[in-house]
């Protein structure tokens, strides 16, 4: 039995943020599920995926996140407790269902996760979600802690129930990606099966209805902030009669609260933790501020609370100091750390700070950098070889998209120029094309081309644009952690009752002119093969189909084969000098293969001008 | 309770993560507070894997520079580069088997010396406990139980309030049922190593 649907209440055990929130919603008796995976919320829906193979939940990997909400609106409203899962720029994809979605409303709990991700872990911004919230008019809470998560993901379906409106809950990867104890409840009955009962008046949302739609939706504001001003996720820790006050969410209610002991500040100070953070407790901010000599609003990410506490501020005629994002306080760059938020509180409050000091690292030799590679054995290296040797000579742009292969922007292979978001590579590939004499060659993965590529291509053969779209098709969702997608074979993982969509059919039947297909480790072929794709004029697509080799090992399709460097070998580096793949490293001078890493697919024995790489027999 | 704070250290695909899981479940078996903190995603692609585990009070489930009570690193240049973690008290436990980046293969940077590696760390810490984790981890049976090796060294500092039992039956818990005798063998030769590191 999957461990998170242990029966046993009050048991304590250890779990991942994703995981607790996870068993939180089992417990609240989710019974639908949609996601598009994204660091860092993937094991969140890696569990339910799991729980959904031994129970009743529905769950599904959509194709993007704005079909998961659609999906999932539809579950809720057929009187489904439904959750929907995605990273913070998922939500962007979301966004158009989200807003009409707050007009309509939910029958059943609706909870949409939203993972942020501040410092940018694994993502290509850090923005704030708190702002959807506002923006859509709908309920945030944020939790501080594993355990909190936890619970507030059931508080957030009963909350979503009660205002009839989805409940955004927004975790930050610190949430997601740290481990406490939590202690286990009951996990609640689901109900499995809904039924929608029609009402054109609520659900249709042509502008006279969506006018008395809008109405309702700002009196379940109204509700919301009612319900703030009293949640059990806004509270007050310390002496109410203290005059420094600190306001914080998230993580940042950690810190505070590690500093203040640390700082000796427990009878001076307060603390509001806001975990019911849209609306925002405008009386309950009010009455803290009371009293309060200055007050430090911790946040990271934007000055979502420090605005809403100055304008209540304002409005109560309260003048004292309020800041947050300052130039000697926060920043709304990165991430925060305990040391940062005690000096930042003994500075505020002009009180002497006693950090550790970290040793000097001045002297350190250079270590030279570990950055983040394309594995040994992954086709996408093979792939980006080929495109380069057949596009000698020419000025290219690369645009590039979101995966494992935007790692190829680094040197030697160097093939990635541009990499704005999921399935950018495609259109810009379009911009790029039209704006310059350039040749445009972009790259996107399986799952990204179905997620959000298709449609630029739809654009490009229908505005006849000129740039050659390479779909590099490694069968699987490899970034995240080797999530299914529309093209994956899941009878391969033993997964009944899928079908599978043929990218090549679907490319063909957009009408591009020129398809072909490549087998990325038959090196020469491929060569030849993208050169006449790149001499097309207009759209060409090559689908460079090779199984991702991770994924391949995992589920015992691949047996490694390392190959290893034979004496022949004169030390052109041309394997490491064009390819740069991990499993080479240099020994006395002379390179060789790592046999724990290389997996055999053969790539280097084929451009060494001395034959002299050969398998290890 | 006092708080311990212990930053782990290493090579993507190290086992980190699971070193890190281990020592959790150690410290709920005794009853002591933990939380912990690490970061996905990159882990199986070559970069660094850092974990954080606080033990005792604290809330936080991060560590700021200067602030580690203990540093493990299951690479060496991995160590020396997480020296800006540790303070002057900060007692550090390493493998001194080195996996060279990739970079260094490629001529951008030049790997260390192991010896020039010590002296740097042991000049600016409290105490240093280092051995060539991978013979050892060779020895339990598996390249793959460098990770239980380093906790049994790490245990072995008594450092942390975690008994040799605890994290044992950690071990017998947490690990794949196959690799549970391998894994409590590499676990005793990192404990026997760090106390031969320790009685020079």
């Amino acid at each position: 039995m999957h461990k998170l649907l242990s029966e046993k209440a009050g048991e304590e055990i250890l779990l991942l943020g994703n995981e607790a929130i996870a068993r939180g919603a089992i417990e609240a008796g989710v019974a639908f599920a949609t996601t598009y995976p994204g660091t860092p919320s993937s094991e969140l829906s890696l569990n339910l995926f799991q729980v959904s193979q031994e129970t009743d939940l529905y769950f599904e990997y959509s194709t993007n996140e704005k079909v998961a909400m659609e999906v999932a609106a539809a579950a809720a409203n057929s009187g489904l407790r439904t959750m929907c899962i995605m990273k913070h720029v998922g939500l962007n994809v979301a966004a158009d269902p989200l807003m009409t979605l707050a007009y309509i409303g939910v029958k059943a709990g609706m909870v949409i996760l939203s993972a942020d991700d501040p410092y940018m872990f694994s993502s290509q911004n850090e923005q704030d979600n708190r702002y959807y919230g506002k923006m859509a008019g709908l309920p945030v809470l944020e939790p501080s802690s594993v355990h909190e998560a936890k619970d507030m993901t059931i508080a957030a379906f009963e909350l979503s129930e009660k205002l009839q409106e989805p409940v955004i809950l927004r975790t930050t990867t610190r949430i997601n990606h740290s481990s406490a104890t939590i202690t286990t409840g009951e996990i609640a009955r689901s109900k499995t099966k809904g039924y929608f009962e029609k009402n054109p008046m609520s659900y249709v949302t042509v502008p006279a209805v969506s006018r008395t739609l809008h109405v309702k939706l700002l009196e379940n504001l109204k509700k919301a902030a009612n319900f703030s001003e009293s949640s059990e996720y806004n509270f007050i820790n310390g002496n109410d009669n203290a005059s420094y006050g600190i306001i914080c969410n998230g993580v940042s209610f950690l810190y505070a609260s590690d500093a203040v002991k640390d700082l000796g500040l427990e009878e001076n100070s307060k603390i509001l933790r806001i975990g019911f953070s849209n609306p925002m407790p405008s009386d309950l901010i009010k009455s803290f501020a009371k009293g309060c000599q200055k007050i430090l609003i911790i946040e990271e990410g934007e000055p979502f609370m420090e605005e809403a506490v100055k304008a209540f501020a304002q409005e109560a005629g309260i003048t004292i100091p309020i800041k947050g994002k300052d130039e000697g306080l926060f920043s709304r760059l990165y991430e925060f750390d305990p040391a940062m938020v005690r000096r930042n509180i003994a500075a505020f409050f002009g009180l002497p700070c006693n950090s550790k000091t970290p040793v000097d690292t001045k002297g350190l030799p250079d270590i030279p950098q570990r950055p983040p590679n394309l594995c040994s054995g992954c086709s996408h290296r093979a792939t980006f070889y080929e495109i380069k040797k057949a596009a000698e000579g020419m000025d290219v742009v690369y645009p590039s998209d979101i995966g494992c292969y935007t790692l190829g922007f680094l040197p030697p292979l160097s093939t990635g120029d541009f990499v704005l978001c999921m399935g950018a590579s495609v259109s810009s590939a379009c911009g790029f094309s039209r704006a310059t004499d350039q040749k445009v060659v972009s790259f996107i993965g399986d799952s990204t081309f179905f997620h959000s590529g298709i449609t630029g291509l739809v654009n490009a053969v229908f505005n006849n644009h000129n740039f050659t779209l390479v779909i590099l098709d490694n069968g699987i969702t490899a970034m995240t952690g080797h999530q299914p997608n529309p093209g994956v074979d899941m009878t391969q993982m033993n997964f009944e009752g899928y079908n599978r969509i043929s990218i090549e059919k679907l490319v063909r039947s957009l009408g591009v002119e020129h398809v072909t297909i490549i087998k990325p480790f038959k090196v020469k072929k491929s060569i030849a093969a993208v050169k006449e794709a790149l001499a097309f004029k207009g759209v060409s697509v090559i689908i460079s189909q090779e199984p991702c080799a991770l994924f391949a090992k995992s589920i015992k399709a691949l047996k490694p084969r390392p190959f290893h460097v034979t004496s022949k070998c004169l030390d052109h580096r041309d394997c490491i000098d064009q390819i740069a793949c991990p499993s080479f490293f240099i020994d006395n001078g002379r390179v060789k293969i790592d046999a724990n890493t290389c997996v055999g697919c053969a790539v280097c024995a084929q451009l060494c001008p001395e034959n002299a790489i050969m398998p290890l027999k | 309770m006092d708080t311990k704070r212990l930053i782990i250290v290493a090579v993507g695909g190290q086992g980190n993560l699971l070193a890190s899981k281990v020592l959790g479940e150690a410290a709920l078996l005794s009853g002591i507070p933990v939380r912990m903190s690490e970061i996905h995603g990159m882990a199986q692609r070559g970069g660094v894997v850092e974990s954080s585990i606080i033990f005792g009070d604290a809330v936080s489930t991060i560590i700021s520079d200067g602030e580690a009570d203990l540093l493990v690193g299951f690479e060496p240049a991995e160590t020396l580069r997480a020296m800006g973690r540790c303070n002057a008290d900060t007692q550090v436990v390493t493998s001194l088997s080195p996996v060279p980046p990739f970079t260094a293969a490629i001529g951008r940077g030049i790997y260390p010396e192991i010896d020039e590696m010590k002296r740097l760390i042991e000049e600016r810490t409290s105490r240093l406990i280092a051995f060539d984790g991978m013979t050892l981890a060779k020895e339990a049976g598996s390249p793959m139980t460098l990770n239980i090796v380093m906790v049994g060294a790490l245990v072995q500092s008594n450092i942390l309030d975690l008994t040799r039992e605890s994290v044992e039956k950690a071990i017998q818990l947490k690990t794949r049922p196959a690799f549970v005798d391998m894994n409590l063998k590499a676990f005793s030769l990192g404990f026997d190593a760090a106390k031969a590191c320790c009685s020079i």
